[in-house]
């Protein structure tokens, strides 16, 4: 089923012209009121007048993490705060979270972006849905949730964690589709199996899966698993979260809710647009978004676009699964994790020397991250209390900008490798 | 009487002890006493050698992190409640032990004390 016919299946060129309409009135308004933006644009010599078509996107500004960050919290909202009604964010590289707040109408397009996702999964108004991604300040629960309302089917708000309810709602409220990380889903197939639940036991049948990346290796061991067809959901909060994007019952890509997000595809090297099938850093244009709409925000994801008409009867582009980073952020657990995040934490501890290793593993289906670090001599002590002392207080510091559970591993001194240029930070010895 | 301990991090991996006695037995330190308080991942060494200032020296060469602490060591014999008699002796004090080891040899025992205060603990043994 299409949810929106009239926009998710409209000819390309009524596309392009709705594209274009929304791009101009997006960057009037960035221009009246979001000094970033206004100075970007003057410094290049342009001005809203110069953009009449979503073609002359190329000519606007890119917007990157750091920008957000810099202009942390509310600087490039283009609406007052008065008028938000939710506020989300993702976590940041130096403690201060990215700020992203939405107004109703952001909101209101939220809910119809999920709503979409889930119709093209082949979720319809009488499935019931459990929602195991975290409710919170990240956008998978509140988002698939209110999506997932929106559509008019069941929600079981069953957020992330404890493993034995999971399975419990699982077979006693007889879901019929998952929402979660797919390293959870994993985890929750294992723990049914565990328990001598088998697949036909249950009444899932689709699966709702992101926020991580996954090969289909894995996806093949999940859908056998829990006896489902697993669907890919794309998204950021700095764009919206889950529902940017989202693969079809044809699984040949994600449509992108591109009447809302326009995408382009980025050369890492020159940044200049690349055509269809061509590798490169996934970047998006906010069409319609009040609170804080983005020019050409970098999300440093690695995919290729595909504008060829797909079988569903959308005629939306669609992207490729992600395949990697252009830069070197760490996904684990569902949660972003930037080496530099863990260098201004050491460096703020006396203790231990700024040098690093991080250890990315998983255990079973769950991610772990280890951080080695390196006493410095002055703090060494005869006394294992202290450095338990030592080791937790760094911890603790370290789960709170994270805000994912590390193991933290004191080494000895100078047995971690000194950056010669380009030290090896980290070890990722997961298979997707 | 105070005694000097080396205190030595090291992490809990197979040879990682032999790389220490190894800088040692190189240096021709000889060990007195030696206890391995561990966690999981890692352990404290302590040791009580015969120059501690050459051992110090030669760890720290070797990149070792190395501290030295004043410690109470007593002798007594080799018979039942010789410890009893001291530990009755330092609780009376009001000292806290941290940790300790003892030997004994020949008719006659070591042993060593972590205490919270050093000087105390002395006045309270004599």
């Amino acid at each position: 089923m299409i949810w929106n016919e009239p926009m998710e299946t409209m000819s390309r060129d009524e596309m392009h012209a709705l594209q274009s309409e929304r791009l101009r009135d997006t960057v009037e308004r960035v221009y009246q009121n979001v000094d970033f933006y206004r100075t970007k644009m003057q410094a290049l010599g342009i001005e809203p007048g110069d953009i009449k078509t979503i073609d002359d996107i190329v000519k606007l500004p890119f917007t990157t993490k750091k920008d957000l960050r810099d202009n942390y919290p509310f600087k490039m909202c283009a609406a007052p705060q008065s008028q938000f009604v939710r506020i989300h964010a993702s976590s940041g590289t130096t403690g201060k979270p990215t700020a992203v707040p939405h107004t109703r109408k952001d909101l209101d397009m939220f809910a119809e972006c999920v709503a979409r996702s889930i119709c093209c999964a082949g979720g319809t108004k009488d499935d019931t849905i459990q929602v195991s991604y975290g409710y919170g300040l990240f956008t998978g629960g509140l988002g698939l949730h209110d999506g997932a309302t929106r559509l008019g089917a069941g929600v079981i708000p069953a957020s992330s964690g404890n493993t034995r309810n999971q399975l419990t709602l699982m077979k006693d409220f007889h879901p019929t589709i998952l929402a979660c990380t797919p390293s959870y889903a994993m985890f929750l197939a294992e723990a049914l199996a565990e328990e001598g639940t088998k697949p036909e036991d249950i009444a899932l049948r689709i699966g709702i899966f992101g926020a991580e990346p996954w090969s289909p290796e894995m996806r093949a061991k999940i859908e056998a698993g829990l006896g489902i067809t697993a669907h890919d959901i794309y998204g950021l909060s700095e764009i919206m979260g889950p529902g940017v994007s989202c693969t079809c019952e044809h699984r040949n890509g994600l449509h992108i809710c591109e009447d809302y997000f326009y995408p382009e595809i980025l050369d890492p090297e020159t940044l200049a647009p690349v055509g269809d099938g061509v590798v490169g850093e996934l970047t998006f244009t906010h069409l319609t978004k009040e609170a804080m709409p983005l020019l050409r925000y970098r999300t440093r994801d690695l995919s290729s676009l595909d504008h060829s008409p797909c079988e569903c009867g959308r005629t939306s582009v669609r992207m490729a699964r992600i395949i990697g980073r252009s830069d070197d952020m760490l996904i684990i657990r569902g949660v972003n994790v930037f080496p530099s995040q863990i260098e201004s934490v050491l460096l703020e501890v006396p203790e231990v020397s700024p040098n690093y290793v991080i250890i990315v593993d998983r255990k079973g289906t769950l991610d772990t991250i280890e951080v080695q670090v390196e006493l410095n001599p002055e703090y060494m002590t005869d006394s294992v209390t202290e450095m338990e002392e030592i080791r937790k207080k760094i911890k603790q510091k370290l789960d709170s900008v994270l805000r994912i559970s590390v193991i933290l591993t004191l080494a000895e001194h100078k047995t971690i490798a000194r950056s010669q240029g380009k030290a090896k930070r980290v070890i990722d010895k997961r298979q997707f | 009487m105070t005694i000097k301990q080396i205190s030595v991090f090291v992490q809990n991996e197979p040879g990682r002890l032999l790389e220490f006695t190894d800088v040692l037995t190189k240096a021709g330190i000889n060990m007195t006493a030696l206890n391995l308080a561990d966690v999981t991942d890692y352990g404290i060494v302590r040791v009580i050698v015969d120059d501690t200032e050459q051992a110090v020296a030669v760890l720290k060469e070797n990149n070792y992190n190395v501290i030295v602490n004043d410690i109470l060591c007593v002798d007594v014999t080799d018979e039942p409640g010789a410890l009893h008699q001291i530990l009755v002796k330092l609780a009376d004090a009001g000292l806290n032990i941290s940790y300790m080891y003892g030997f004994s040899n020949a008719g006659k025992a070591s042993l060593v004390f972590k205490v919270d205060d050093l000087s105390k603990a002395i006045a309270a043994l004599q």
